[in-house]
């Protein structure tokens, strides 16, 4: 874990940085990643007002007209994250929250079962067996509000994207590729394979936390009957 | 007291100054396009810089006014018989028709008070893919009505000094409109710059660029030659800024706007300064640009230039209002 280091700091234009560790994805040097993306947080610099834990690395976004913004802003976020290193990650052993989604596997909601069962060669019990199996973790977040892009799939359902994608996937399908799983927050378009759906609203902006997953997570998802679902639904 | 909508015009949204913090559950900031024409628009009615208004696009909205309202038009230039850039009291009853753009794509229309609509996640900006924030989460349509905040600017207001038409002698700088097209926008290397070939990148600098017409809130499409695949190996997916100008695999770069995605997996070929993205936010489908290289240093400066002109700016509207 100590290992992880910054390959550099790679600026996103004069308003934010990208502090790398790693140019492919790698889960124990996304695990520090988090762990740093925590410890940045509850130092609360008053000039930065977005942490963005990614695959590879963390880039914080500046507040350009704070009054505490320094003259070498790269040269601080760097020094912010070593301080950080050096002090140790309090949250080193962290297993990070734990959130389990309920997931309907049922053919009306698993879109894409039968294409993911051919390429993966499994048969297409198996499939939704595998992924609810799994213990997944929030490696990053992006695309829409609530999108978390999970790591720990199992290496047999890592097939590729469709071909050509969706131009709307249904809000809450649970989607897999390569070697990551999602969940789609809303009804948008995408290309993931879709295996199953889940009744919970992913993101919320009226609740005080919106999202119900967040960076670093530990994700399970269990398997519903679709009237689970349904109930689940309107219960929420 | 209220202001109804006779007509919405294009895309009008209540946009302020954005909501921060929640990147990294993917959510962008969001917020006015042009956050410079957004802070003069609220000065000139005795707002606080970030207070939300009407952010107006290409073709503007009617607007009725229930009682006498201040109000004041800052950024695009827009026909109508209407001052821009000035504070001008709308009378009860009286109706402001803003037309098609002329010069520019966004107008802020301030109130003085503001819009009584309640933040969301700390803002009041609207943010049309997830549809909350602003007024119900959406652009206005016809037989809106949007609550004002009550305000003593109007009386403050009275007391300048008026020429025959209402209205008064001085006006705001419009700092961010373009004279002439194409405007040029500084931009520093974006991370994988290096990896296009010399003839993209000398391409990307060369080339007189427009804005496509499936340019919105989320992002400018660039029509011009495509930009070539970048060589290397597959990037992984990584965070993306305000400004960021990804290329995806059709070869039309993507300069991403307010509305952005917080991550993605296209290269990046330059990120704009900051001090650029709101003139840009000015072009209207059509629009020419082109592109500067430079430092990050360079971008610092036109930032403090641009903050100073602004802040002069400001001082002048202070200064008029408290000018008795």
């Amino acid at each position: 874990m100590a290992k992880a280091r910054p390959l550099g700091v790679i600026p996103l234009g004069d308003a934010a940085a990208y502090i790398e560790f790693s140019t492919t994805l790698d889960l124990e040097v996304n695990s520090v990643v988090q762990s740093l993306a925590l410890a940045i947080l509850k130092r609360k610099v008053a000039w930065i007002r977005d942490v963005v834990p990614a695959l590879g690395g963390i880039a914080l976004h500046f507040d350009l007209d704070h009054a505490e913004f320094p003259q070498k802003p790269l040269d601080e976020a760097l020094a912010l994250v070593n301080d950080s290193l050096k002090q140790g990650l309090a949250t080193k052993d962290d297993p990070g929250r734990e959130v389990e989604l309920a997931v309907c596997y049922e053919p009306e909601f698993a879109l894409d079962l039968n294409e993911v069962a051919k390429k993966a060669s499994l048969p297409a019990e198996e499939i939704a067996t595998r992924h609810a199996a799994g213990e997944y973790r929030v490696l990053m977040m992006g695309f829409a509000p609530g999108h978390a892009y999970m790591g720990g799939l199992d290496a047999k359902l890592a097939v590729p994207r469709r071909a050509s994608p969706r131009a709307v996937v249904p809000a809450g399908s649970v989607a897999i590729a390569n070697e990551q799983t999602v969940v789609y927050p809303y009804a948008i378009s995408g290309g993931w394979n879709v295996i199953g759906r889940t009744p919970m609203v992913l993101f919320d902006a009226a609740r005080s936390r919106p999202s119900l997953l967040w960076p670093g997570d530990r994700v399970r998802f269990r398997a519903i009957t679709k009237a689970q679902f349904v109930v689940l639904a309107v219960n929420q | 007291m209220s202001v109804r909508v006779l007509r919405p015009g294009l895309l009008t949204t209540v946009q302020d100054r954005g909501r921060h913090g929640f990147q990294r559950v993917g959510l962008c900031p969001g917020g006015a396009m042009d956050p410079v024409a957004l802070a003069l628009a609220n000065a000139l009615v005795g707002n606080a810089p970030g207070e939300a208004a009407l952010e107006i696009t290409v073709t503007g909205p009617e607007l009725a006014f229930e009682e006498d309202t201040l109000v004041a038009v800052c950024g695009a230039e827009f026909q109508g018989g209407f001052p821009h850039n000035r504070p001008v009291l709308a009378p009860a009853g009286s109706r402001f028709n803003v037309g098609r753009a002329v010069r520019g794509a966004r107008a802020y229309l301030a109130v003085a008070g503001g819009f009584a609509v309640d933040p969301v996640l700390g803002s009041r900006s609207t943010y049309l893919p997830g549809r909350f924030g602003g007024f119900e989460g959406r652009a206005l349509k016809h037989g809106d009505a949007l609550p004002l905040r009550d305000s003593t600017a109007a009386e403050r207001f009275s007391a300048l000094k008026k020429t025959r038409d209402g209205s008064v002698r001085w006006s705001a700088p419009p700092l961010t409109l373009p004279d002439r097209e194409p405007i040029l926008v500084h931009v520093i290397d974006g991370q994988h710059f290096a990896s296009f070939d010399s003839t993209s990148q000398r391409a990307f600098v060369d080339t007189v660029w427009r804005v496509a017409p499936e340019s919105n809130r989320m992002g400018f499409r660039l029509s011009g030659p495509p930009l070539g695949r970048p060589q290397g190996d597959e990037i992984l997916s990584g965070p993306t800024c305000l400004g960021s100008v990804q290329v995806p695999p059709s070869g039309v770069p993507i300069a991403l706007m307010a509305d952005h995605q917080t991550t993605g997996g296209y290269p990046r070929i330059a990120e704009i300064a900051s001090a650029d993205v709101a003139r840009l936010a000015q072009l209207a489908p059509g629009g020419k640009v082109h592109f500067a290289r430079c430092s990050l240093e360079i971008a610092a400066e036109l930032r403090r230039h641009a903050r100073e002109r602004l802040d002069s700016a400001l001082s002048g509207i202070a200064w008029e209002y408290s000018r008795k």
